[in-house]
């Protein structure tokens, strides 16, 4: 298929693709490549297609889980298959909750369980060092803390990104291997995972001026 | 580290022009907000917001335009309002690429929109604007009205009851303007940023009188260093005039222990 669509943005009928799809544009052109090797579809046949995969999404666990599981799970089996091929995805705030394998949010919902652990609630009442009170959604510009120098080379070193959430992933001891990066707020949370080609994100980059873009050019080197 | 204070610079747009003068540096034309926006997001701006006080119809598809055009450029979060009346509205606006939409006197008549763009895009894309006014210039004991229509109809709405409502029915950030204060460049109302900000849950953004930089500090100070303790400093003319730029807001207010985000980044990649 010669119009193929190298990086295929997920659209699981979650959120602003478009501010994903013009920030990946951006990042492709600031590296001297292509803006149309991206496109957002719900089509299964393209995503087993595509070279990449970025997962965006905001709202609600139990719909974007709902939306993969749909249909047979042909978006599910989809995304399975492009993983266990360690082919390059990205997963920015549901598109990470969702790789878990299940969310205080939607109690019998089930995500793509591809780390064991799941996806809980910011407590409320939470307090900073000053005594100020900490909010839920977290919601603003926050620093994220890379665990080691491989999370550096594409997490930056404490960039500031932009989050939005009420809920962060906690993965489980066996699966603690993922973790990329972590943030404050109240308590220290995971606000990155990665393995192999994979590498998700709690916070929005493309609305992460910069950084962000600059997160986004790294990943689409990875993208033959 | 925590989650940063917040800069916001506020571009007024009529027509599809800003209107209020924007006289930075490196601007052919001032009067185009995808420009102005542009910059802004350039110089470290942590979201802009666009207030349009059009009223005519056909305006209302020259904004649509702009925020298309700007979502294209901007890659902070974009806020617009004014004259957001219907849920159709809103639709409109976020298909365009806002991220969030900031409502007024239509959540005063209607507070069922409030519930209904919350449900539907989740509290981060509603920031519900309170225009307050003090019942007595003098003492702020007396507390502060709620007005809408730029300022033309008195609701009869208490400013810190409403706040309250309007947090109860999922506004995901309550825009606090000072009418008294605003445009006047004597800093904000801070009695009234901290009386909203113990009353509410979510976000407060501080906004209307900001002059100095120690203005902008004081909004997001915590209340126990005498700040009013909003999570944002919304600024205008501050920052259109040209006199401060946004780097030298956020090195001021992290002179003065606020955390602030840092726009370099620091490594090349």
């Amino acid at each position: 298929m010669s119009d193929r669509a190298a990086i295929v943005v997920v659209d699981v009928g979650l959120g602003n693709l478009r501010s994903v799809e013009r920030a990946l544009r951006a990042a492709l052109v600031a590296d001297g490549r292509s803006p149309e090797m991206v496109r957002c579809t719900n089509d299964p046949g393209e995503l087993r297609e595509a070279a990449a995969l970025v997962m965006p999404g905001q709202g609600a666990f139990g719909d974007c889980a709902t939306a993969l599981h749909r249909h047979g799970g042909a978006l599910a089996k989809a995304v399975g298959e492009h993983l266990a091929a360690d082919r390059p995805y990205l997963g920015i705030c549901l598109g990470l909750q969702v790789l878990f394998e299940s969310s205080e949010e939607a109690g019998g919902a089930h995500g793509l369980g591809v780390f064991e652990g799941s996806v809980r609630r910011f407590r409320d009442g939470m307090t900073d060092a000053r005594g100020a009170r900490l909010k839920v959604p977290h919601m603003g510009w926050n620093q994220v803390i890379p665990r080691d120098d491989a999370a550096a080379a594409w997490l930056g070193r404490s960039h500031w990104y932009y989050f939005v959430h009420s809920y962060y992933v906690v993965p489980s001891t066996s699966s603690s291997g993922c973790i990329a990066g972590e943030t404050e707020h109240g308590d220290r949370f995971v606000s990155a995972v990665s393995r192999g080609r994979l590498w998700a994100v709690q916070f929005h980059p493309e609305k992460s001026q910069s950084a962000g873009i600059g997160l986004l050019r790294s990943f689409v080197r990875g993208v033959p | 580290m925590t989650v940063a204070r917040r800069l916001i610079p506020c571009l007024d747009v009529k027509n599809g022009r800003v209107v209020k003068g924007v006289r930075f540096v490196g601007l052919r034309d001032a009067g185009d907000p995808v420009d102005c926006a542009r910059a802004y997001d350039r110089a470290g701006a942590d979201e802009i917001t666009f207030l349009d006080i059009t009223a005519s119809h056909e305006a209302r598809d020259i904004l649509l335009d702009v925020v298309e055009r700007t979502a294209n450029e901007v890659f902070v979060p974009l806020t617009v309002g004014g004259g957001i009346r219907t849920r159709e509205d809103v639709d409109a606006i976020l298909r365009a690429g806002a991220d969030k939409v900031s409502v007024n006197s239509s959540a005063v008549t209607h507070p069922a929109l409030i519930e209904a763009v919350a449900g539907a895009y989740g509290r981060q894309a509603l920031v519900v604007a309170i225009d307050a006014r003090r019942r007595d210039p003098n003492d702020a004991s007396a507390g502060w009205g709620v007005f809408t229509h730029g300022g033309r109809v008195d609701t009869g709405l208490d400013a810190l009851s409403w706040a309250r409502e309007v947090d109860a029915r999922g506004a995901g950030e309550i825009l606090l303007t000072s009418m008294d204060r605003d445009g006047t460049g004597l800093g904000y109302d801070l009695e009234l940023v901290r009386a909203v900000v113990e009353a509410v849950g979510c976000p407060v953004i501080a906004s209307g009188g900001v002059g100095t930089l120690e203005h902008l500090a004081l909004g997001v100070l915590p209340l126990s260093e005498g700040g009013g303790g909003a999570d944002a400093a919304l600024a205008a003319t501050i920052f259109h005039d040209g006199h401060f730029t946004l780097g030298q807001a956020r090195d001021y207010l992290r002179s003065r222990g606020v955390v602030v985000r840092d726009d370099a980044t620091p490594e090349d990649r």
